[in-house]
């Protein structure tokens, strides 16, 4: 076990290195620069000249030979420290972790909702004797992954917001505000866990085991909840990751359309920036929470299914 | 869930009401004279990086700092003169290459010091050792020399060569003055509002990216603009610039009073707010139009014909009508009507597609079969780059592509970032740029034109509008400064170095609370006199 841990570990350290050094190599392959972006934002790239424009890049580190500035980066980087922010003037690790309680909010529950919703129609769905609600309910989660966040989130805001006034559409304050973000960003990720649960339940259900059970006089509850949800739930609990990347993607979307605070806006307008050190800053970060997804993921495996757990430990 | 549903009722028979009494035609003319308290909640569309007025360039910022800091003058937003503000009066050399001015008694920075002539030097002499990094204030004081100190009240600011524009830089929010103690801070500490110590009618409160900006009024405020409507302190207790960057959800906030006015409304929102108890205040940006800037070095923009063809071949009525509103203006100069010496030059710029092809033909551009002209097999195309700084960017280039496609011209259109379109403009490599700027000088067009300094056009020495354009950058005076610069306009759209296309407007919108909501000569809020009703 302290093997397998070990070499988990290592692999999450690789992947950190690699998603830093990645970051590094493409926002210096894009044509541009963040202080060429800063200084010509607006009306002013007019009165910089050729000669103050590579002050400032100086001033920045920018024209230090490309392996000294990767080795600089990576070297404060281990210790934390990504640099000042060149837009804003703001430490970049500052802001991520600033920008990170608002996100977290309302990917927790818009989390929450999606394996309320996503599993309770696979449940229902699955469970159901009746044909055609069955197909209904099934029909939902390719629906939800369809429908544009985007679209949603203005949907969700004209009704609520602006012509119900239930909820304020603007902000990051106060529960209220974190309703109609959560249910935007739930929508995708619930049809996700939706689909992939109702794949497996289905899969379960034909197992022999099913039947058996069935036939032992176990009732139909008890074995769908007992027995099928069990092992359903291993190759649903493997897409964590593919939903937590979901989560953060689709935060860039929904705070935007909710005019919040949050890692999405803070990677948006970083990214069309340039502002390398905000940039990687949230890279590193959302393959740091990548990483420990994943891993907690593996660490759970065995105790949900006992033939990993001894397939492990035969491998050690 | 029958609660929600009561609710639900009563929030739709709100509505009903609320739509009824907008219908009523309720405006902001009747509701009194002005009231002092309460805050503007005021939605604007990115989040200002930065909040320092000496080091930003973009309008989000520019609109937070101009309330923070009092600037030397003010300028008068319809006639462009220059008026007193922290200096009660000044005057120039002959050759404007020195100007002094004579500081009022009493103004105060927020942190008790007084404004006076020792200050107003370190403030200056900071914004040019900020460089590169004082977006605008690095061009107006590029040939700076200094500021002496002549006496507690009278300082004397210097230039190497003759500098007119200076005097209007003084107005703006970029030379504003802030307070010694802010300098103590670092550049990047007063970008997010920590260290920025103004004499304005407003303070710095707080500042949350990509959320919220709060200022907040300065007590014992008494030393406005002799252009601000009413004495003594700002109306507001507060302004929160809330930042809502998705467009269609600032106009519904707007609507649904969960805000008290906008900024950048988009075109395709405008109608919302047309004769339903909303206010619509627009006014367009002074300075260089959103133009073709041609490179005269590069493929058939060398030809004369092919440049003064484009500037005919553009149907710029059609662009504000249909891709744009009526709030915008065609082009009628390079320089935007609300310019200081601007010159109306609407009949260079009418549509004239027959002036157009004949001008091709007398050239030897004959159609090809796709119906795009060539000549000894070169191709009549040229390349136009743009950002999307704004949004409908796009939409006019593609309509101006069409119409210019007409007179067997293929304008070809490439997008790029704004960092990229840095690069490309600085290192000349491009045939048409694609840009509007804002400065409410007519000096400006130096900047962009004379071969002394960016010389976009790459124009060679001894062209028709390096001689005037040094003559307007001379004279501070009126009766000499308006024919220099009628003259440069006139030279630059006859050669066919830029062909404008239309003025960028500003376009607020306010509900029936906010009122007031004012422009400054560059087309920026000024929110002194604003205050709102009702709550």
């Amino acid at each position: 076990m302290t093997r397998y841990l070990l070499r988990r570990i290592l692999q999450a350290v690789f992947v950190l290195w690699a998603a830093f050094t990645l970051s590094f190599v493409i926002l210096y392959l894009l044509p541009g620069d963040a202080v060429s972006a800063k200084l010509g934002g607006g009306e002013a790239g007019l009165s910089v000249t050729p000669e103050q424009l590579a002050v400032a890049k100086a001033e920045y580190g920018l024209d230090d030979p490309l392996p000294l500035q990767y080795g600089k980066r990576l070297f404060a980087a281990l210790q934390g420290d990504f640099g000042r922010s060149i837009a804003t003037g703001d430490d970049a690790t500052n802001m991520v972790v600033s920008a990170l309680p608002p996100t977290l909010a309302v990917t927790g529950f818009a989390l929450v909702l999606a394996v309320l919703f996503g599993g309770g129609i696979a449940i229902a769905g699955t469970y159901t004797r009746h044909r055609w609600l069955g197909n209904a309910l099934l029909a939902l989660p390719p629906l939800g992954i369809s429908l544009p966040p985007f679209w949603v989130g203005l949907l969700l805001i004209q009704f609520f917001s602006f012509q119900l006034r239930l909820v304020p559409a603007l902000g990051s304050n106060g529960f209220e505000s974190l309703i109609l973000p959560a249910i935007t960003l739930a929508i995708p990720t619930g049809a996700i866990i939706g689909q992939v649960l109702a794949k497996s339940l289905r899969t379960q259900l034909a197992e022999p085991y099913t039947e058996i059970a069935l036939a032992k006089g176990a009732s139909r509850l008890r074995v769908h909840f007992g027995h099928i949800l069990r092992n359903a739930a291993v190759p649903t609990l493997t897409i964590a990751g593919v939903v937590a990347g979901n989560l953060i993607a689709g935060s860039v979307i929904t705070e935007t359309v909710f005019s919040r605070d949050g890692i999405g806006r803070v990677t948006s307008s970083a990214v069309t920036a340039q502002d390398i050190p905000v940039v990687q800053a949230v890279i590193v970060l959302a393959a740091l929470v990548f990483v420990v997804i994943n891993l907690a993921v593996d660490l759970v495996y065995p105790l949900l299914d006992p033939r990993i757990r001894h397939r492990e430990t035969a491998d050690a | 869930m029958s609660r929600t549903a009561a609710t639900s009722l009563l929030a739709l028979s709100a509505l009903v009401l609320t739509a009824c009494s907008s219908a009523g035609g309720s405006t902001g003319a009747d509701a009194g004279p002005p009231k002092p308290g309460g805050t503007l909640r005021l939605g604007i569309s990115s989040s200002p990086d930065c909040i320092d007025p000496q080091q930003v360039g973009t309008n989000a910022s520019l609109n937070v700092g101009r309330q923070l800091v009092d600037s030397l003058t003010d300028q008068d937003p319809s006639t462009g003169e220059i008026k007193p503000w922290l200096a009660e009066k000044w005057e120039s050399n002959a050759d404007s290459t020195a100007f002094t001015f004579h500081l009022r008694d009493g103004a105060t920075f927020s942190d008790g010091s007084p404004v006076d002539a020792a200050a107003v030097k370190t403030s200056f002499d900071a914004v040019k050792a900020l460089g590169p990094k004082s977006q605008l204030g690095s061009g107006y004081l590029a040939v700076y020399k200094g500021t002496t100190v002549v006496d507690p009240k009278t300082i004397k600011i210097e230039f190497s060569v003759p500098s007119a524009q200076f005097l209007q830089a003084s107005s703006t929010m970029s030379l504003g003055i802030l307070a010694p103690a802010a300098y103590r801070k670092t550049a990047d500490q007063r970008c997010q509002g920590d260290g920025l110590i103004g004499s304005g009618p407003f303070v710095f409160e707080s500042l949350k990216q990509n959320q919220e900006i709060v200022l907040a009024k300065r007590k014992g405020y008494g030393w406005g603009s002799s252009l601000f409507k009413h004495r003594g302190e700002a109306y507001l207790d507060k302004i929160a610039y809330k930042i809502v960057p998705e467009p269609g959800v600032r106009t519904g906030s707007l609507a649904s009073a969960q805000l008290d006015a906008i900024t950048d409304v988009q075109p395709v929102d405008e109608p919302q707010f047309t004769g339903n108890g909303f206010t619509e205040p627009t006014r367009p940006n002074p300075g260089v139009v959103f133009n073709l800037h041609a490179n005269v070095t590069k493929g058939v923009l060398t030809d004369e014909k092919v440049r003064q063809a484009v500037v005919k071949g553009i149907n710029r009525p059609e662009v504000t009508n249909t891709v744009l509103t009526p709030n915008y203006k065609p082009a009628t100069s390079i320089l935007g009507s609300a310019t200081p010496f601007y010159a109306d030059l609407s009949p260079l710029l009418a549509y004239d597609p027959a002036g157009a092809t004949s001008l091709l033909e007398s050239a030897g551009w004959v159609p090809g079969p796709d119906g795009i002209r060539t000549k000894n097999g070169q191709r009549l195309t040229a390349k136009v780059l743009f950002s999307l700084v704004f949004n409908q960017n796009k939409s006019v280039l593609e309509l101006v592509q069409q119409q210019l496609r007409k007179i067997g011209f293929d304008l070809q259109i490439e997008q790029r970032t704004t960092a990229e379109t840095v690069q490309v403009t600085q290192s000349g490599n491009y045939e048409y740029l694609w840009y509007n700027t804002t400065r409410a000088d007519p000096d400006i067009l130096r900047n962009l034109f004379s071969t002394k300094a960016n010389n976009r056009s790459k124009l060679p020495a001894g062209n028709p509008v390096d001689a005037p354009l040094d003559a307007q950058s001379s004279t501070v005076d009126p009766a000499k400064r308006k024919p220099a610069a009628e003259e440069a306009q006139r030279a630059i759209i006859e050669h066919g170095y830029s062909a404008p296309v239309f003025e960028l407007t500003q376009v607020l919108a306010h509900g029936p609370n906010a009122h007031g909501v004012g422009f400054e000569a560059s087309s920026r809020l000024q929110l002194f006199d604003a205050w709102v009703s009702g709550s």
